[in-house]
This record gives structure tokens, C-alpha cells and sequence, in this order.
């Protein structure tokens, strides 16, 4: 035996509580995925403090990515809402680097001994924080679409220019599809995030069981080496992919709500 | 989770091994699906959330957008200057144009001044001389005409006082002048005639 010791493939998804914190009844306490929501955003918080410091005529190295970020999501409200989208571009801009930034520091691997609740965790493998930010999503358009377009908002589930015997199960269909779009849209990126991090999980699991085999065996631990790495370089186009899938959806939902009434 | 156990317990030797299937089966299900952790979870993403809502839409997103807005502000004012600038080059190019071209013009003008009035001048210094030149033929040829007057004459007398002569020597008598002179004129008459 050579004293390795592989997790399960779902043990990195459990949550463990670093400081006890409770508000009343309810347990609100630091734990791993706080931490890293903590460490991610405050990651965020200081790269655009320290791009934003000297806003340059000429830009320097971090103000020419941090105008990346925003160029990038700023055209990207622009062509799907068009100019009443500015409003929600902050939204967008931060729910797209929050997602982004989550997503993509789970990937790094975990400091070799740290304790459990150290390791490096996605806080948006877990369904309970996707469903949230879709929710949010979903009850920005609500409340923008009425707001926005009073009962004219109905007009989303009744598209113009239907005959009218085919409009009771276009409606069915609209309504149906609209009431699925949080749990589309919370799903797609949680089970992205969950499943990558799995197949990660199983390969690196197997260069473990097969290098704790001993003898010839463990030179069956390259194969699934390679394929974790692969399965990495995947999960970090997924992850960039999954954040940008979730600002556009996010964007064409928003769009709804601004353009309810010229349907 | 089954090719990894079959992987797993195919490996395991050790007790370690068991130790994490202990472990793995204590926390049967999903740590997604447990409920205990769902107003932690919330809490934190309000909290961190929230809190880069509120420094990038306030604080980050407007510098950027200042920064963005600032450049393409002055590139455009660049652009307006240096179209401002090509106006001038242009208007500046136009006057000198129109500046050679009066220039040429005058020029030209001086040119055609000045051929003319040479022009003159030499048809007027022409004149005068042939005028000159004319006058002084005349008087040769006035001259050359008293010339052949006075010549004739002399000739005549010459004629005359040989004409004496001969006839002194051959009848030992001299006539008179002028009836050697009448002889001579009417001699010479009808040699003319």
C-alpha cells in the first residue's frame, strides 16, 4: 500500500460549516461554499478596484481586461434587449462575473493536506444557489414586465397573428414554457457544474484505486490521468460557457419583459 | 458512483479503503438535496451578491464607463481637429492656387505688355531709319544727278574747244566759242536724235 486515500466523487460536494452562525432559528453559518462565495467576490471586488483605480486614457494591462468584461456584456444586453437594456446591464455584468468567478474557482485544485472545509468548492454545483439566481431573474421580469407593460405583460403568452382556435393551446404552451424557464435556467448551470465536477472526480479516482493496485497495474493509472486532465481543460471551457449560456438567457428573459407589449 | 465503487473495492486492500466506504455510506444522497444547508447558502449569496451589485453598479461600472466614454470622446474631438486641420490645408492649398494662378496671369499679361511695346518700338525705329535712309538715297541721287549734269557740261565745252581746235588747225581760223559750242549741241543733238 502507498497511503493514498481517494474521496468519493460526491464528498466534494458536501457543505461543512467553518464558524457556527445563527440568525434566530435559522443557521446561517461560514461554511466551505460561503467561503469560497466570500473568496470569489472578493476576488472580483479587487481586480475591478484595482482596474478602476487609475482609469486611464490609455488603458493599462488590468483596465484593458476589466473593459473586456464590460464591453463584452455591455454589447451582449445591447444586441438582445437594445437601449432600454441599460438598466439591467449592472444585473447582468454581475450576475455573469459572480457565475464566471464561482465557476471557474472550484477548478483549481485543492492545496495538497488542507483540512475538508478548505478544499476548493463550487458554490454553483449546488442546485439551492442556481435556483436562487434564476428566481431572481425570473421575478425581475415579472416585476419589470408589469411594471413595465401593465396587464399588456399577459401578451407574452398570447403571440399576435394566431388563428384564434389554435390560441387556448398556444397559451397552454407559452405559460408552461414560461413557468419553466427558472428551473431550465437553475438546472443547466447547476448540473453543468455538478456533473463536470463528478467526471473529474471519477477519473482522478481511478489514477488513485489503480496506483494504490501497486505492481504493473499502476501504469494503468496514466489513461485515466490524461482524461482528468482533458475533462479539466473541458470543465474550464463549461464553466466560462455556462456563466455566458446563463447572461443570455438571463438577457433574452429581460427582453421579454421590456418587449411584452409588441408581441 | 457504481464503476468507481467496482473500481474501488477491485483496489482496496487497506483498511483505509473501508474507512471511506464507511464514510461514503454514512452520507447516503445528495449534499445538494439536504436542506439543513439551504439558509446558509442563501444567506451568503445574498450578502456576496449584494455586495458586488452594489460596488460594481456603483463604483466600478461607471469608472470603466467613464474611462470608455472619455476615449471615445476625445477620439472623436481628434478626429474633428484633424478634419478641421484637413479643412485648413485645403483652403490654404486653394488660396495658393488661386495666388499662382493670378500670378501666371500677370505674368503673362506683363509678357504681352512688353512684347507689344518692343514690338512698337521696333516698328518705330524701323521707320525712322528707313525715313533716314531714304532721305540720304535722295540726296545721292540728287547729287549723282548734278553730277551728270556738270559732267555733261564739261564734256560739251571739252567738245567745244576741241571741236575749235580742229578747225583752227585746218583753216588756220578759229571760230568764235559759242559757234563752236552751237555746232557741238547740234552735233550732239543729232547723235541723239
Amino acid at each position: 500500500m502507498y497511503g493514498f486515500r481517494a474521496a468519493g466523487p460526491m464528498e466534494q460536494f458536501e457543505i461543512l460549516p467553518i464558524v457556527d452562525l445563527h440568525l434566530g432559528s435559522i443557521n446561517i453559518s461560514l461554511t466551505n461554499s460561503a467561503l469560497w462565495m466570500l473568496i470569489g467576490t472578493g476576488a472580483i471586488i479587487v481586480f475591478f478596484f484595482a482596474a478602476t483605480r487609475r482609469a486611464a486614457l490609455i488603458p493599462g494591462r488590468l483596465q484593458s481586461v476589466a473593459e473586456v468584461f464590460y464591453e463584452f456584456v455591455s454589447d451582449l444586453v445591447r444586441d438582445t434587449i437594445g437601449p432600454e437594456g441599460r438598466k439591467f446591464f449592472p444585473y447582468v455584468f454581475t450576475l455573469f462575473v459572480w457565475i464566471l468567478v464561482s465557476n471557474l474557482f472550484g477548478l483549481f485544485p485543492t492545496f495538497p493536506g488542507a483540512p475538508h472545509a478548505l478544499h476548493t468548492f463550487t458554490p454553483t454545483s449546488h442546485l439551492i444557489v442556481t435556483l436562487a439566481l434564476a428566481m431572481l431573474t425570473i421575478s425581475i421580469v415579472i416585476v419589470y414586465g408589469f411594471y413595465k407593460n401593465g396587464l399588456g405583460f399577459f401578451k407574452l403568452f398570447a403571440p399576435s397573428g394566431l388563428p384564434l382556435w389554435l390560441m387556448p393551446l398556444l397559451i397552454l404552451i407559452e405559460v408552461i414554457s414560461f413557468l419553466s424557464r427558472p428551473l431550465s435556467l437553475a438546472i443547466r448551470l447547476f448540473a453543468n457544474m455538478f456533473a463536470g465536477h463528478v467526471i473529474l472526480k471519477l477519473f482522478a479516482g481511478f489514477v488513485v484505486s489503480l496506483l494504490s493496485a501497486g505492481g504493473a497495474v499502476m501504469l494503468f493509472g496514466i489513461a485515466p490521468f490524461f482524461g482528468a486532465v482533458a475533462v479539466t481543460a473541458l470543465e474550464f471551457l463549461v464553466a466560462a460557457l455556462q456563466a455566458y449560456v446563463f447572461a443570455v438567457l438571463t438577457c433574452i428573459y429581460l427582453n421579454d419583459a421590456v418587449h411584452a407589449a409588441d408581441h | 458512483m457504481s464503476v468507481f465503487a467496482i473500481v474501488t473495492s477491485a483496489a482496496a486492500a487497506a483498511a483505509e479503503e473501508a474507512q471511506v466506504h464507511a464514510a461514503e455510506a454514512s452520507s447516503a444522497g445528495l449534499p445538494q438535496l439536504d436542506p439543513a444547508w439551504w439558509p446558509s447558502q442563501l444567506f451568503w449569496l445574498v450578502i456576496t451578491f449584494g455586495a458586488l451589485y452594489a460596488f460594481l453598479s456603483t463604483k466600478a461600472l461607471p469608472a470603466i464607463a467613464g474611462a470608455i466614454e472619455e476615449r471615445r470622446d476625445r477620439i472623436a474631438d481628434d478626429l474633428d481637429q484633424a478634419g478641421d486641420f484637413k479643412r485648413q490645408a485645403e483652403d490654404a492649398e486653394n488660396t495658393y492656387n488661386q495666388a499662382l494662378a493670378d500670378a501666371k496671369a500677370k505674368a503673362q499679361g506683363i509678357a504681352a505688355d512688353t512684347r507689344a511695346e518692343m514690338d512698337d518700338e521696333i516698328a518705330k525705329l524701323q521707320a525712322e531709319t528707313d525715313a533716314q535712309l531714304g532721305k540720304q538715297v535722295a540726296a545721292a541721287e540728287a547729287h549723282i544727278g548734278e553730277m551728270k549734269t556738270a559732267a555733261a557740261t564739261k564734256v560739251g565745252e571739252a567738245a567745244a574747244e576741241t571741236a575749235r581746235a580742229v578747225v583752227e588747225t585746218l583753216i588756220d581760223e578759229a571760230p568764235t566759242e559759242e559757234a563752236a559750242s552751237r555746232a557741238v549741241a547740234s552735233a550732239a543733238a543729232g547723235l541723239k536724235g
